[in-house]
């Protein structure tokens, strides 16, 4: 019984980050049509921004948090302007791959520039856990969690509550009506893909701290991001959100309860499990053909 | 020209170590690049011809190398319930061709996944399956040794019953080996392509309903092209398996996929030249490299190389050449039809 | 009259809470022209996406020379000898006239569809594929587009794309043909030749249903005209019964003033 009550809080915790990370990119499927095979390297990209302004430049944590956010901001919106508008259009497949092209290349970049060498971000937080009756949470882990909650509530509301949100909207269900209203349509992809960008880049600079930064770890986050995103249904920011909750429950529980090798394979199991049950349900329906 | 090019490479090819000698860090740079142009071949007739973006490809050239490593190793693990499976070793030839079934048995589900999952999915369900063998060849370490990798690979041996048995050893005799093995899958790849079954395959993928409302059954060209696919790439994980002699769950990274994916997009997909041109030069550009940069720095070359393409040469260096030939030979032919165009066009 | 070699019997499709064909019952007879009319959206475009299986038909059935189409795949139906043509995209693009046609005989040259690998990897082919290459030729040759046999496809003219998509079809040897709007976009001239080989199509012992607007073209080319509206049958019968049917009349005039000229032109040929 503590045994699971410490699972479920665990759950809670990594649940907060992953949500963060198919929030962002189910927001750029679903408005741009877009895989964003960067999303990855944003996380990563993140949580190097953080390393920086704190173990090298010195910067307060609770400082470098935003600053951090707001590089991956910027960067999403140069790879947006870059890279994807001159290419609206085009066919999915075309996109995928530069999209590939631009992850290898930040990849890359950071293990050229930091080197393979795993790094610490210190973390003002007491080492000392809080031990609440049977179950113990860091005061770190709390932070990150609240950090999460935060920017998912924040971003509900960018959606739902100002005007770039509704111009998103519009741009998602019919980006040449939208057009035809006066919406921005390059201007707002430009902003999705900066904003998706950013949480990406947010769930990096968290969990950097709580683990280690290295260059690789994007590489699994992206494909956890992806089950979430299918999991919650394209496009959809609740389902993200609550697949991320989803997708910590299977692996703390499979890790905690089957086998601890395996708990990264059940973003995977979880990605082709549903996709093979209701193929159907994830996708338009059918096209008229003629 | 097109029938020439290939036997003309291959000549060249075969007379390659003649002129290079016999210097190891170069044949051993053509060796890899050949088993990986294998690879690329393969990935072709999925990416290229069916129009399937299938970004676990690694997973059939790793399944392969394991399958084909661990017949002639041989293993005694236990399967659950107190049983327990052992096997004893058996020839390396024995393994590659169980490293092809079983690929081509994978390859086999992929295809008919490729039915019902369509588009972004399908690349995603790709990805995973990679992902979720490659934890399992690391966390299965009863079987797989895990991270200590499998060591101790034998090479090829071929015998014949009265004439004593030859083992590949050397460097130069599994080069000749790789170079068969290719231009084996390259005469098949070139056989599917000009037959019914290759009409079968760009029907779908130019216009699949009218391709099935002329009578073409998309789930079995498909799933075929997917096994055969697979079957090739488990062919070339064998070789790669018994010529390292070792293997380890890296095989498995996604990065190999995407090396793959520039060779075909970058020399051209849905062409037979494509992979191989597309194969050599970025499987030797790291030999180029290497002097003037660190391999994660050539890795930035590679992203940006395969951004340059899709933008610039989107349909690949082969086709681009060509279409440079034939506007060199016949400088003012394209402008006698100036009839109206449809409007609506796909 | 001979038998009907298409039934299609108490036909209902829906989408969800949207219903596009209620009832559809019509049979159409061995070697007619029948014509399947009806205002934009009355549901002729559906009712030939459930005969050819890209639809599954909500209620009813279709059966063709007597076998149901229930639960077959498109290229199971196909080969049955049951054909179509599409509205907009009739050609493989990226292929020239000739290998469209090539990619249109899949299906010919001897019962080999299990032996289709087997086939590419022996060299049993040489022969079936000279014999593939002349009936190809032999194809292109009838619909009249012999001399753009080595043009891209998708580069053609408008209606020179409709003859390859004809082409196409006729190449899976139909007992009968659907068209799907085959003069939609043709000017007058070429739908003068088309009219004809529809009919040539008929000499050859196929069957046609076919879906259009053109009104003057279907008065012309069908023996009998089926008439739907809202997804029901509201008339069926000659042209010259369709073309002062009192419920005929009101569908079209119900509607907007493109269907009004359609109805006029309907009317002229009336007079004419």
């Amino acid at each position: 019984m503590d045994q699971l009550l410490q699972h479920l809080v665990n759950t809670l915790i990594l649940g907060g980050t992953y949500a963060l990370l198919g929030v962002g990119l189910t927001l750029i499927f679903g408005i741009m049509n877009v895989v964003n095979f960067t999303h990855g390297a944003l996380y990563t990209v993140g949580a190097y921004l953080m390393y920086l302004a704190v173990a090298a430049l010195g910067l307060n944590f609770f400082l470098a948090l935003p600053v951090a956010i707001a590089g991956g901001l910027a960067l999403g919106a140069v790879i947006e302007v870059l890279l994807l508008r001159p290419l609206r259009g085009q066919d999915i497949d075309t996109t995928m791959l530069v999209m590939i092209g631009a992850g290898i290349v930040l990849q890359s970049s950071t293990l050229w520039t930091f080197g393979g060498v795993a790094k610490a971000v210190p973390s003002p937080f007491p080492q000392a856990p809080l031990q609440l009756g049977p179950v113990s949470v860091s005061w770190l882990s709390l932070f990150v969690l609240a950090g999460a909650l935060l920017l998912i509530g924040l971003t509900y509301a960018l959606i739902n509550r100002t005007k770039l949100g509704l111009a998103m909207r519009a741009a998602f269900q019919d980006a040449d009506t939208a057009a035809l209203m006066g919406v921005d349509v390059r201007g707002i992809y430009t902003a999705t893909f900066a904003l998706g960008s950013s949480l990406a880049a947010a769930a990096g600079a968290l969990l950097g701290p709580v683990y280690v930064v290295f260059p690789q770890m994007g590489q699994l986050a992206e494909l956890k991001a992806f089950a979430i995103v299918i999991m919650g249904g394209l496009g959809n920011v609740t389902g993200a959100a609550i697949g991320g909750f989803l997708l910590a429950l299977a692996e703390e529980f499979g890790a905690g309860y089957v086998s601890s090798g395996y708990r990264d394979a059940m973003g995977f199991l979880i990605i082709i499990a549903v996709l093979l049950w209701r193929p159907t349900g994830l996708f338009a329906k059918a096209e008229r053909i003629g | 020209m097109t029938r020439l090019l290939p036997v003309l490479l291959l000549a060249a090819l075969a007379a390659l170590p003649l002129a290079l000698g016999t210097e190891p860090y170069l044949l051993n740079a053509l060796i890899t690049t050949g088993i990986l142009t294998i690879g690329a071949m393969s990935l072709n007739l999925l990416l290229g011809y069916t129009g399937q973006l299938s970004l676990g490809h690694i997973a059939f050239f790793g399944i392969g190398a394991y399958v084909s490593a661990l017949t002639s190793l041989g293993f005694d693990v236990e399967i659950g319930f107190g049983y327990r499976v052992a096997h004893e070793p058996w020839p390396a030839a024995t393994g590659f061709l169980l490293a092809v079934a079983a690929a081509g048995a994978c390859g086999w589900l992929i295809g008919r996944l490729s039915f019902r999952v369509r588009g972004a999915y399908f690349v995603i369900v790709t990805i995973s399956f990679a992902e979720v063998v490659r934890l399992v060849a690391l966390n299965w370490v009863e079987l797989t040794q895990g991270p200590l990798a499998l060591t101790g690979i034998p090479a090829f041996t071929f015998g014949l019953p009265g004439l004593g048995s030859w083992t590949l050893r050397t460097k130069l005799q599994n080069y000749y080996l790789v170079l068969g093995v290719g231009t084996l899958c390259y005469a098949l790849i070139a056989r599917m392509v000009r037959s019914r079954f290759g009409r079968a395959m760009r029907g779908l993928k130019e216009n699949e309903p009218l391709a099935l409302s002329v009578g073409i059954n998309a789930t079995r060209t498909l799933t075929v092209a997917a096994v055969v696919s697979a079957a090739m790439a488990g062919a070339a994980g064998s070789l790669y398996a018994h010529y390292l002699r070792i293997i380890d769950p890296d095989v498995f990274l996604f990065a190999t996929t995407v090396t793959m994916v520039i060779m075909v997009v970058g020399g051209g997909k849905g062409t037979l030249m494509g992979p191989v041109v597309g194969g050599l030069i970025f499987g030797l550009l790291p030999v180029a490299l290497r002097p003037v940069m660190a391999p994660e720095a050539q890795w930035i070359v590679y992203g940006i190389v395969l951004i340059l393409i899709l933008f610039l040469m989107p349909r690949g260096i082969v086709p681009g050449a060509a279409a440079l030939l034939a506007r060199g030979r016949a400088p003012r032919a394209g402008n006698t039809i100036l009839k109206s165009r449809p409007a609506v066009q796909r | 009259m001979s038998a009907a070699i298409l039934s299609v019997a108490h036909v209902g499709v829906r989408f969800g809470g949207l219903v596009a064909i209620a009832d559809l019952h019509f049979d159409v007879a061995q070697g007619e022209i029948v014509s399947l009319i009806g205002p934009n959206g009355a549901g002729k475009t559906t009712a030939f996406n459930v005969m050819t299986g890209f639809l599954k038909p909500s209620q009813g059935e279709v059966r063709f020379r007597g076998t149901s189409l229930t639960g077959l795949q498109p290229h199971e139906i196909t080969r049955l000898g049951l054909s179509r043509t599409f509205q907009r995209t009739s050609v493989f693009p990226d292929d020239t006239v000739f290998e469209n046609v090539m990619i249109g005989l899949h299906r010919q040259g001897g019962g080999m569809s299990r032996t289709l690998l087997l086939d590419a990897l022996l060299a049993r082919t040489r022969a079936s594929e000279r014999a593939l290459r002349e009936r190809a030729e032999a194809l292109l040759d009838w619909v009249g587009l012999a001399g753009r046999a080595g043009e891209k496809a998708g580069a053609l003219a408008y209606g020179e794309q409709r003859l390859v998509g004809v082409a196409l079809a006729l190449a899976t040897e139909p007992a009968m043909l659907l068209l799907d709007e085959p003069v939609s976009g043709m000017n007058a001239s070429e739908t003068r030749i088309f009219v004809r080989l529809i009919r040539q199509i008929r000499e050859r012992g196929i069957t046609v249903l076919l879906v259009e607007h053109d009104m003057p073209m279907v008065m012309e080319v069908s023996d009998r005209i089926v008439v739907l509206n809202h997804g029901r049958l509201i008339a069926e019968g000659r042209p010259e019964a369709i073309r002062s049917d009192p419920a005929v009349i009101e569908a079209y005039l119900g509607q907007g003033s493109a269907a009004r000229r359609a109805a006029a032109g309907a009317r002229e040929v009336a007079h004419a």
